[in-house]
């Protein structure tokens, strides 16, 4: 539109800077806190400028860990928030997309049963069944371990929703004309379903990567052993607010590693990561 | 190579719907065989049951000496060219070409051996490398067709492969599909509703209508002598003008009160027995008063450049002449339209089929 | 809506559904139907035995008053949270509309906090209003007020609906943002030339046009506070000070925790999920979540 008020474009950018800074401030000051000493931060001496400890700090915390962790040090939290988060990436995507051409492309009796099975664990997020899943879990055997940590939060129904949604828009000529060249529902599947999705299972793997590493709740519950906890968690333990002995600089330090993988994830990733988001809300 | 026979092939569709309704044809080795008929008349159910694409619900398909009722579309020997192309996207041109042939094994370099060829009869050549998705839509067309030639298959299927191109471009694929036919020598079925490339293309035209087959014959046949009412106004264009009339004698027929001769007339139809009668708009001779006759009243005329047509009432039916531009001046009101008796067709109201000597 | 084309094999789809369905028995149904099970049973204090008790398990969790507390509690959190993520968010989405320099910049510097893990959320606000070496603290307290989130409630509110404001306005945004832009041009101008104002515009013709997405949004934000906020609630008070920022999900967790007393932990759990349905449900009548069947 011609509509020429400089003031509406000076009002737009003022108020989007002001946004970035509020946004940004907090990470700001942790990254602040992450290059300070123990007391300038507790004395509340800490200035807005960088200090000289980020050497110190980043490497104690990668490498050696403080005595509220057990020792243990946060580059292998980090490693088992990796892990965590690339499983259930992994995982979802594998099975929601196979229950999904299941779905789609094949015919049997308990077809629509199988779809109102899966939709329905949209309303049972973790949260409202805490403690049967986790006996569940222990009855396994599996507290402690990287499939306990897993395995019960890759089955969704959003990837599945997402993938079907997907496979609709296939035309119905591309499976024709596959069988007509003499593939079956397995090349199919590989050579033509899987290649026509990639940007989708991109964009699934990038929400769902930061959701795995972001879990909390469920982490909290099954892992009792230091070696196995996530990073979100072993912050969680660096302080305890009452505490005066909380060594904020290394609490600090450890936040800005946990945010650092997903966030780069999402500002390299955005295209899908916007894709994403959007998809599996539709 | 092979030919095509089908059976009494029915097609029942879930809800009790019949799209096909026990068709029987014979298609021979190298020929090629039009489906046409308007919309929803079954022509790609029929097609596609052909392919393996659709279960058959009755009678038997066969390929050559073999019944393919229970064969895999993939095992049937055949190769299909689709409406909107179905190229698969994420491959590139040789890749589409060559996907089939990978599938039954065929060895490395004689993939590329025919993929060459057949890119070099179509002129695609170099777009060998680039995805569907950077070719024009005539482009794409060519690709589909080098994807069914590769295979080398004994029955080529297209269903209205030329309907997503423009009408130039339309018509010169579609000489181009039949120049190569006739090189390739494959029995060729195809499905269209447009009448221009059913008779341009077929050897064998097949005009179906609910289901059902019309009427099969060569092109010339069946424009020159349809079997029933919705052939005669189905293939033609403009189509068949019907008129109402009555028989009046062996040979004569009354229309309007006014006579004319009928060469091709049902021996023993008693005088006053109704017919139709069809007239086409480009075998009535305006303007000459001959033998038989008929008057119309002009209401406009349509200019189509090379020829004129008129369109007016005979004998309280609507009615159109084609005539070549000048022939006849574009303020005339009143025809008068001479008929030669061989060009008269006649049917029964009631069955709506042909009335001509058996 | 089906597919025309598909593959016939009797066996092939149950292998592909194999894995989904068998974890979401495993991991979903067993676990609710235990739970459902659980909140009609009551366990000895050693947690020996337990009787079937029908409701009581709900009976007197209505008799609590600390439930109640937990519902008004989740009730502000929740509010506060849509009211002020979703105003921020369409403030900011509404410049970042205009055709600017710098757009896509940023958008990216304000969409990325939807990446930070709620309770490293927790964590950074309340580094900044610790009471002693917070830095936004400071200000506060020269103010005259004694800040003091460990302590006072209302602090500890007000920092909690911050925190988990900062992290959800990314999100809120981007929607607006989409929303805005799926409003045809044409329209807007359709306005201007009746003489419109932008500010008029916006209420009269933009907003209503968007109303769709704010209420998917309002429905999002809640969904998200009442279960994600989980472990920004662990991190900055722990349900405190004196459970008065425990919402109703940390106290399934914080009931039933060193296996508590888990039949009231089980029917709270129950209830939840009766909520989460109403939100389903909700957000499918009223959004036009395309889904068939
Ligand atoms: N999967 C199906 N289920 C039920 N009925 C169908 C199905 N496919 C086609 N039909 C019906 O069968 C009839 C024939 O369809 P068909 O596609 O063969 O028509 P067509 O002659 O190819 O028409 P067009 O020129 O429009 O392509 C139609 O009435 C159609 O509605
Ligand atoms: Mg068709």
């Amino acid at each position: 539109m011609v509509e020429n008020r400089p003031y509406a474009k000076f009002l737009a950018y003022l108020v989007l800077t002001i946004g970035v800074i509020i946004v940004a401030f907090p990470v700001y000051l942790a990254v602040i806190a992450s290059t300070n000493d123990s007391a300038t931060i507790s004395n509340g001496n800490m200035s807005l400028l960088p200090g000289d400890q980020a050497g110190v700090n980043y490497y104690r915390t990668l490498f050696q860990g403080t005595a509220r962790t057990s020792g243990e040090a946060v580059g292998s939290m980090m490693v088992n928030s990796f892990i965590m988060a690339m499983g259930i990436a992994f995982g979802k995507i594998l099975i929601s997309i196979l229950s999904a051409f299941a779905v789609v492309y094949f015919n049997f009796p308990f077809r629509k049963t199988a779809f109102w099975i899966i939709f329905i664990t949209l309303m049972l997020p973790v949260e409202v069944r805490i403690y049967p899943t986790y006996k569940i879990v222990a009855d396994l055997g599996m507290l402690d371990t990287y499939t306990g940590l897993i395995l019960p939060l890759i089955a969704s129904a959003t990837g599945t929703l997402l993938f079907r949604q997907f496979f609709m828009t296939v035309p119905d000529e591309l499976l024709e004309a596959s069988k007509i060249d003499g593939a079956g529902a397995f090349r199919f599947f590989k050579d033509t379903l899987i290649p026509l999705s990639i940007t989708t299972i991109a964009a699934l793997f990038v929400i769902q990567f930061i959701y795995g590493w972001n879990q909390y709740l469920w982490p909290l519950l099954i892992t009792t052993k230091s070696s196995m906890q996530t990073v979100v968690i072993g912050i969680k333990k660096m302080l305890t607010t009452q505490d005066v002995l909380t060594e904020w600089q290394i609490a600090m330090t450890t936040a800005v590693l946990a945010m650092l993988p997903p966030v780069l994830v999402v500002i390299f990733m955005q295209r899908l990561f916007v894709k994403g988001l959007v998809e599996t809300e539709k | 190579m092979a030919g095509v026979t089908l059976d009494t092939v029915r097609k029942i569709y879930a809800g009790n719907v019949e799209a096909v309704k026990g068709v029987s044809l014979d298609i021979e080795d190298g020929s090629f065989c039009v489906l046409v008929g308007p919309s929803g008349c079954g022509k790609s159910t029929l097609l596609r049951m052909i392919a393996g694409l659709e279960t058959i619900s009755g009678g038997t398909v066969k390929i050559g000496d073999r019944i393919v009722n229970q064969i895999e579309p993939a095992d049937r020997d055949i190769a299909m060219v689709f409406q909107n192309y179905a190229l698969y996207p994420h491959m590139s041109v040789y890749d589409n070409m060559a996907y089939g042939l990978r599938n039954r094994g065929t060895p490395k370099d004689e993939i590329e051996k025919r993929v060459k060829e057949a890119a070099r009869i179509l002129a695609i050549e170099s777009f060998l490398a680039r995805k569907p998705r950077q070719l024009s839509g005539g482009q794409r067309q060519r690709v589909a067709m080098g994807r069914a030639i590769v295979r080398k298959p004994q029955v080529f299927l297209f269903d209205e492969p030329l309907s997503n191109l423009d009408a130039k471009l339309r018509v010169q694929m579609r000489v181009e599909i039949k120049r190569l036919q006739k090189a390739l020598g494959v029995t060729s079925i195809y499905v269209t509703h447009d009448q221009v490339e059913a008779m341009t293309l077929s050897d064998k035209l097949v005009v179906m209508s609910g289901g059902q087959i019309e009427q099969v014959g060569s092109p010339a046949d069946v424009y020159r002598r349809p079997e029933t009412r919705f052939v005669a106004t189905f293939i033609g264009s403009p189509p068949m003008n019907i008129l109402p009339g009555t028989v009046e004698g062996p040979g004569r027929v009354s229309v309007g009160g006014q006579s004319i001769a009928v060469t091709d007339m049902r021996e023993g139809l008693s005088a006053g027995t109704p017919v139709e009668v069809g007239l086409r708009p480009e075998d009535v001779q305006a303007g000459s008063a001959g033998v038989s006759a008929l008057t119309m009243d002009v209401d406009f005329v349509e200019e189509l450049g090379a020829t004129q047509l008129f369109h007016g009432k005979v004998a309280g039916a609507e009615f159109v002449v084609q005539a070549s531009t000048g022939q006849i001046p574009a303020d005339t009101r009143r025809l008068t339209l001479a008929i030669d008796p061989a060009n008269v067709h006649l049917f029964d109201p009631q069955t709506t089929k042909r009335l001509g000597r058996v | 809506m089906e597919k025309r084309a598909i593959f016939s094999s009797k066996t092939l789809p149950y292998l592909l559904l194999l894995p989904q369905l068998a974890i979401t028995f495993i991991f979903f149904y067993w676990p609710a139907s235990q739970a459902i099970w659980q909140s009609f049973l009551l366990e000895d204090a050693f947690g020996l035995s337990s009787e079937f008790v029908g409701f009581e398990n709900y009976r007197t969790l209505f008799e609590q008053p600390e439930y109640y507390r937990a519902m008004v509690t989740t009730a502000v959190f929740s509010t506060a949270v849509a009211i002020l993520s979703l105003s921020c968010a369409l403030l900011l989405a509404s410049q970042a509309d205009k055709q600017l320099r710098f757009g896509q910049g940023y958008k990216t510097l304000l969409i990325w906090p939807y990446a930070v893990a709620p309770a490293i959320a927790g964590v950074l606000w309340i580094f900044m209003f610790h009471p002693t070496l917070g830095m936004v603290s400071r200000p506060i307290k020269t103010m005259g007020i004694d800040w003091n989130p460990m302590l006072n409630a209302n602090h500890a509110m007000i920092l909690l609906v911050f925190a988990a404001t900062w992290k959800q306005i990314s999100y809120n945004f981007l929607f607006f943002l989409a929303g805005l832009q799926a409003i045809p041009k044409s329209v807007i101008e359709a306005a201007a030339i009746d003489g419109a104002g932008p500010l008029r515009r916006f209420w009269t013709i933009v907003f209503p046009l968007l109303s769709p997405t704010t209420f998917f949004l309002i429905v999002v934000t809640v969904v998200y506070v009442f279960f994600e906020t989980f472990g920004t609630i662990d991190a900055v008070t722990g349900g405190g000070p004196a459970g008065q920022t425990t919402t109703l999900v940390y106290k399934v967790y914080s009931d039933g925790r060193l296996g508590g007393d888990l039949g009231s932990s089980a029917a709270q759990s129950v209830i939840l999920m009766l909520i989460v349905i109403g939100l389903t449900a909700i957000q499918f009548r009223y959004v036009e979540r395309k889904v068939q069947y």
